[in-house]
């Protein structure tokens, strides 16, 4: 496999890898990971602390080149995959607006204007279009944070850690959104410490540990794995699929999956 | 990269005290430093006593008079004197710090210089802090020297007269007389007269033949006396000869320092103060991927660093002339110079910007390595070891602020080396400070 190729497909999925690697030194950050996203779809990437979720995303995201396998992107532009990083990266000292017009127009939009007050419509900011970015709360910079994520109108947009800084009532409002995207075809992948938002709000979640992918399956799945094993019936292998149909979990997603990296060991 | 500079320059329009931090401080330290350099020292308070009874300032010099006031006046130049009635009040003085010494010229100054038998005193009395006595000490020592000299000059002609009316003749005025003196040329004509209309066996010739050689011998004996006494008088004459280095004054050197101190604080601070400013607030993954190349966003920012840094050391350069004399005919190379100059520290800006995350990173970083530098491209050769001059030489090479304070000297002052080895040296430094943000930027930029 090549280290660095990116292919386009304009039929299959957005957005699909196949045997990923990254190596930092002697050491893997990711050991042959591969999935693809579907149009629409929300998928949570969970893990412990170190798995590798954020460096799996910039793989996905295309600011780093893996050390080995293949990113295959719908579109040769990267800005048909839409990135929101962990930490909102905008610029405090302009306004909503102009943060969204400057990016508009390094995405060579080819009407910025337009996209500024349709953004500035899709997440309700109406307002504070006006509003310098250092004067806004935590949750309405993240809002513009994706805003600027979504402004080439991605076919699969990529959320690290999204509502890591959000209280309770600004991350309904997220979510609320997010779900808006993916009901309009927006494939939503995110990275996500919060067992519980993955399982609220996923409709499939993989699992890393370690640069590993330990586990891709819908959140039922994951708990039918889990459970299934305790039984001594079955267990998802490494990288593995568990099919539908397992016993129904008896705990939460969060239980299961900390039992899960348990039986791994992790 | 259009909207990138636009950006920055908004951003940098609504931090008015980042750019009061970037530019005007710069500015205003620099000025200093120009001030500092430019301005005369400030003359030692010293107080003064003379004794010397009104009237009784000039001395007689073998029936000249010669007035010693210009020489009073020439040592209390380079002082702001006090003059005080008593030598107590003067030490007093002394004593409570309000001079830093007093001088006592004694009443019998003048007479003892009359005298010719004897060297008049001056009584220095010191005090302050080790540097103010040094200072006072060696003004009132080099002026007192500078008098001595230009009096030792005087009495010299004085006396070379002596000698040339003792050789020619004439009249001498002294002790209220005047005497007709012969002289030993017309002596030793007179002699050799008489010599030649006597018998070559007369006794009174052989009597003669030794004092006419005498006076042959005095003749040419005094006019070498004459040139000795010229000598003594200033035995060590300075001839000066500039091999190399600079030819301007200190105060034209003050102007292209203190805009290359200004160029390289606003350059280096606001090019790795802006790229670092991408790195802390998380956008620079965002731009580089796909929207701007990570060569781009160093292009941006030493643009922007140099153009800010350009237009604000050409302005202060402008308004320095208000106040010293610049040739503005040289406006051109003044152009060329800061140019190159900036576009120099904006390569060195951007890689130090390229090793740090934060912005308070990046400025502390900026100043650590731009103050040594400005410090060290001013040590002049000769006043430290050769070895040790060797190495700030090297370090002052691969760095652009001597480079750069060369070109800007050639430029405003026409001083040496020229713009042609000057720009060149910057030109190279651009090209292996890019390269080294490059290299800084894909080993941190994630």
């Amino acid at each position: 496999m090549t280290a660095d190729a990116e292919l386009s497909n304009a039929d299959g999925p957005p957005l699909e890898i196949r045997g990923v690697g990254m190596r930092f030194g002697d050491r893997d950050a990711l050991r042959d990971v591969s999935f693809a996203v579907a149009p629409g779809e929300l998928l949570a990437i969970i893990g412990p602390n170190g798995a590798g979720k954020t460096t799996l995303l910039s793989i996905l995201a295309g600011i780093r080149q893996p050390t080995a396998g293949t990113v295959t992107r719908a579109g040769r532009q990267d800005g048909r995959i839409g990135w929101v990083p962990q930490q909102t990266a905008v610029y405090e000292k302009l306004s909503v607006a102009e943060n969204l017009r400057l990016f508009a127009r390094l995405e060579r939009l080819p009407d910025p204007q337009a996209a500024v007050d349709r953004m500035l419509e899709q997440t309700d900011l109406v307002d504070r279009a006006d509003d310098e970015l250092g004067r806004l709360s935590g949750g309405n910079r993240q809002r513009v944070n994706i805003a600027v994520g979504l402004l080439g109108d991605p076919v699969v947009l990529l959320l690290d850690e999204p509502s890591a800084s959000l209280d309770p009532r600004q991350r309904q409002r997220l979510w609320k959104f997010i779900s808006a995207l993916a009901d309009h075809g927006t494939g939503v992948v995110f990275a996500t410490h919060d067992i519980a938002e993955a399982e609220r709000h996923a409709e499939r979640v993989l699992v890393l540990a370690d640069g590993e992918l330990l586990f891709t399956g819908t959140p039922a799945m994951l708990k039918a794995a889990v459970a299934g094993a305790g039984d001594g019936e079955a267990g998802a292998g490494a990288g593995g699929e568990v099919e539908a149909g397992g016993r129904p979990a008896e705990s939460d997603l969060e239980q299961a999956f900390v039992a899960f990296l348990q039986r791994q060991g992790h | 990269m259009r909207w990138l500079l636009i950006k920055d320059l908004q951003i940098l329009r609504r931090s008015p005290l980042l750019v009061g931090l970037l530019i005007v401080y710069p500015i205003v330290i620099a000025l200093l430093i120009g001030f500092a350099l430019s301005r005369a020292p400030e003359k030692p308070r010293v107080a003064v006593l003379n004794e010397i009874p009104a009237g009784k300032l000039s001395i007689d010099v073998g029936g000249q008079q010669v007035d010693i006031s210009s020489y009073f006046d020439e040592l209390f130049d380079a002082v702001t004197p006090i003059y005080v009635k008593s030598r107590a009040q003067g030490i007093a003085d002394v004593r409570s710090g309000a001079a830093l010494g007093t001088i006592v010229i004694p009443a019998d100054f003048t007479s003892r210089l009359s005298s010719g038998l004897q060297s008049a005193d001056v009584d220095v009395i010191y005090n302050g802090d080790a540097v103010e006595q040094s200072f006072a000490q060696s003004t009132i020592s080099a002026k007192l020297s500078q008098a001595n000299t230009a009096l030792a000059t005087r009495l010299a002609h004085v006396a070379g007269g002596y000698v040339d009316l003792l050789r020619t003749g004439g009249q001498l005025n002294a002790f209220g007389t005047s005497v007709k003196i012969l002289g030993l040329n017309k002596s030793n004509a007179a002699i050799d007269s008489a010599i030649a209309g006597l018998p070559e066996t007369s006794p009174v010739r052989a009597s003669l033949l030794p004092v006419a050689h005498f006076t042959a011998l005095g003749n040419a004996d005094l006019g070498f006396a004459k040139l000795l006494l010229e000598t003594i008088a200033n035995p060590i004459q300075v001839h000066t000869s500039l091999l190399a280095g600079r030819r301007t004054t200190l105060d034209a050197f003050a102007v292209p320092l203190a805009v290359s101190v200004s160029l390289m604080f606003v350059c280096v601070l606001l090019a790795a103060g802006m790229l670092s400013l991408e790195r802390e607030a998380n956008t620079f993954a965002r731009l580089t991927r796909g929207l701007v190349s990570g060569a781009g966003v160093l292009v941006e920012k030493g643009l922007l660093a140099a153009g800010c840094a350009f237009v604000a050391t050409f302005a202060m350069l402008c308004g320095i002339g208000g106040f010293v004399h610049l040739d503005w005919s040289r406006m051109p190379l003044w152009i060329v110079a800061l140019a190159s100059s900036a576009l120099a520290f904006a390569a060195l800006g951007v890689a130090i910007g390229s090793l740090a995350r934060e912005v308070r990173a990046a400025s502390l970083l900026a100043f650590l390595l731009a103050l040594p530098l400005a410090f060290m491209a001013l040590v002049p050769s000769g006043s430290i070891s050769g070895g040790l001059y060797d190495v700030i030489s090297v370090v002052s090479a691969v760095f652009p602020f001597k480079a750069g304070l060369q070109a800007i000297d050639a430029a405003i002052n026409g001083s040496q080396p020229g713009l042609g080895s000057s720009l060149p040296h910057l030109a190279a430094l651009i090209v292996v400070f890019a390269v080294a943000a490059r290299l800084g930027l894909r080993r941190f930029a994630h």
